[in-house]
């Protein structure tokens, strides 16, 4: 197992002040909270932040870590000393909040197996306390196409699990789940009894996925509608052409309005994701002029030689 | 123990799910008081004239989740997260204007 630097992933020195590592906490929850964060590893991040605050935050556990010595390197290969955790008074019930979450490092040293939780655990078991298995949210990226025609998605999950004996494990679980045709980004789909296993006897909890797409090249969706930014030529835009536009579906042709402008939207209705309604597809244009070449720029000059334009009229100049 | 043989089919809760505070606190696990607080703080906008006929669309779901998180995290009051919601749902729109804009002038 791997160290844990917990004043490294917190940034803040071995001597900071309960105070302090409240403080840094919650300037870095701030910048790392899967719901508000744009930082790249969000989520990764935040758990870390969360399981260094667990330790750090609560003086026993702090002490104890810090018994470990100053001397370990994050990442480094480590095992805990063998009289791990002697010497401290464990408050009842301060197991980790979420030790299923934590790494293998915490897990061993705070989680289910460690004194720290060793009297929560066994308080449970050992009196038949029964309670229905926890519910669990995962965010779920798909494909746009998967969106549109449905199929089937295998999902990876890391579910803590309580065994009889009131310890907390993690185990790995692959899900197949079948996504129908018309979903859109931030539906939900529940699987029923998917969650947790209950406590003594309890029904299991639900797992809840939460879809979103992975960015596709091409659309962007909103809702059920999609938009594409579909390059013309001038003289495309000019003359009204009929092009051909990529859709989910495939290619369909659509006819411009003459003297289409850059940047402006057309819908092709009914072609966006399916559903009841079915989403439109927006198509934004952008105009592209045509590499340089003699043939072009003797055109271009025919142009500006009998085309009365000033597309700076409205500038005054 | 692996269950990749078989295919889940869930509940799908889209646009046209609507769900009364009973559901909606069941689906969160939540105390109605909680989902009441939420809605007195402008997190949550049911339909409804009162708690025993609001409704509530499944697609608040996730934004009820989110407030317990950051409530517990962040450790804001409720009139924040209202305020970080809807600053989070502007950005999410101005992101995705400047990446349609980003698209038309790129090259």
């Amino acid at each position: 197992m791997r160290y844990k630097d917990y004043y490294e992933v917190m940034g803040v020195p071995r001597t900071a002040s309960q105070d302090d590592i409240k403080r840094a906490y919650r300037k870095l929850a701030r910048k790392y909270h899967p719901d508000v964060s744009k930082e790249k590893d969000a989520e990764e991040k935040f758990k870390e932040l969360q399981e260094a605050h667990e330790v750090l935050k609560d003086p026993e556990k702090r002490a104890a870590y810090d018994q470990l010595g100053a001397d370990w390197r994050q990442g480094q290969d480590f095992r805990p000393p063998p009289d791990w955790g002697k010497g401290f008074e464990f408050s009842r019930g301060r197991g980790g909040e979420a030790p299923g979450e934590f790494s293998d490092f915490f897990s061993e040293l705070f989680g289910g197996r460690s004194p720290f939780a060793e009297a929560r655990g066994a308080g449970r078991a050992s009196r038949g306390f029964a309670a229905a298995g926890q519910d669990h949210v995962a965010r779920v990226e798909i494909d746009l196409e998967d969106a549109f025609r449905g199929g089937t998605r295998t999902i990876e999950l890391r579910s803590p699990e309580m065994t009889p004996d009131g310890h907390v494990i993690v185990k790995p679980r692959t899900l197949r789940v079948s996504i129908p045709a018309g979903v859109s980004e931030g539906q939900q789909i529940r699987l029923a009894g998917q969650g947790s296993p209950g406590i003594g006897g309890g029904p299991p909890g639900d797992l809840l996925l939460e879809l979103s797409f992975r960015p596709h090249p091409r659309f962007k969706a909103e809702g059920r509608d999609v938009t594409l930014t579909l390059p013309v030529a001038p003289w495309e835009a000019a003359l009204g052409e009929t092009v051909a536009v990529p859709t989910l579906g495939g290619s369909v042709d659509m006819k411009l309005p003459v003297g289409a402008r850059a940047g402006q939207k057309l819908r092709l209705r009914g072609r966006g994701l399916p559903g009841n309604p079915s989403g439109d597809q927006f198509v934004l244009l952008k105009i592209v002029l045509p590499p340089d070449s003699p043939q072009a720029r003797q055109l271009f000059e025919q142009m500006k030689r009998e085309v009365p334009f000033n597309p700076r009229a409205d500038l005054g100049s | 123990m692996s269950t990749i043989d078989r295919i889940l089919e869930g509940e799908m809760l889209d646009e046209s799910v609507w769900l009364g505070i009973g559901e909606f606190c069941a689906y969160l696990r939540v105390d109605r008081t909680w989902v009441i607080e939420l809605v007195d703080a402008g997190v949550l906008e049911p339909r409804g004239p009162s708690p025993d006929t609001w409704s509530f669309p499944a697609r608040a779901l996730p934004r009820a989740r989110a407030t317990e998180r950051l409530v517990n995290d962040l450790g804001v009051n409720l009139a924040a997260v209202a305020l970080i919601l809807d600053l989070i749902e502007q950005r999410r729109q101005l992101e995705r204007r400047l990446e349609e804009l980003e698209r038309l002038f790129e090259r």
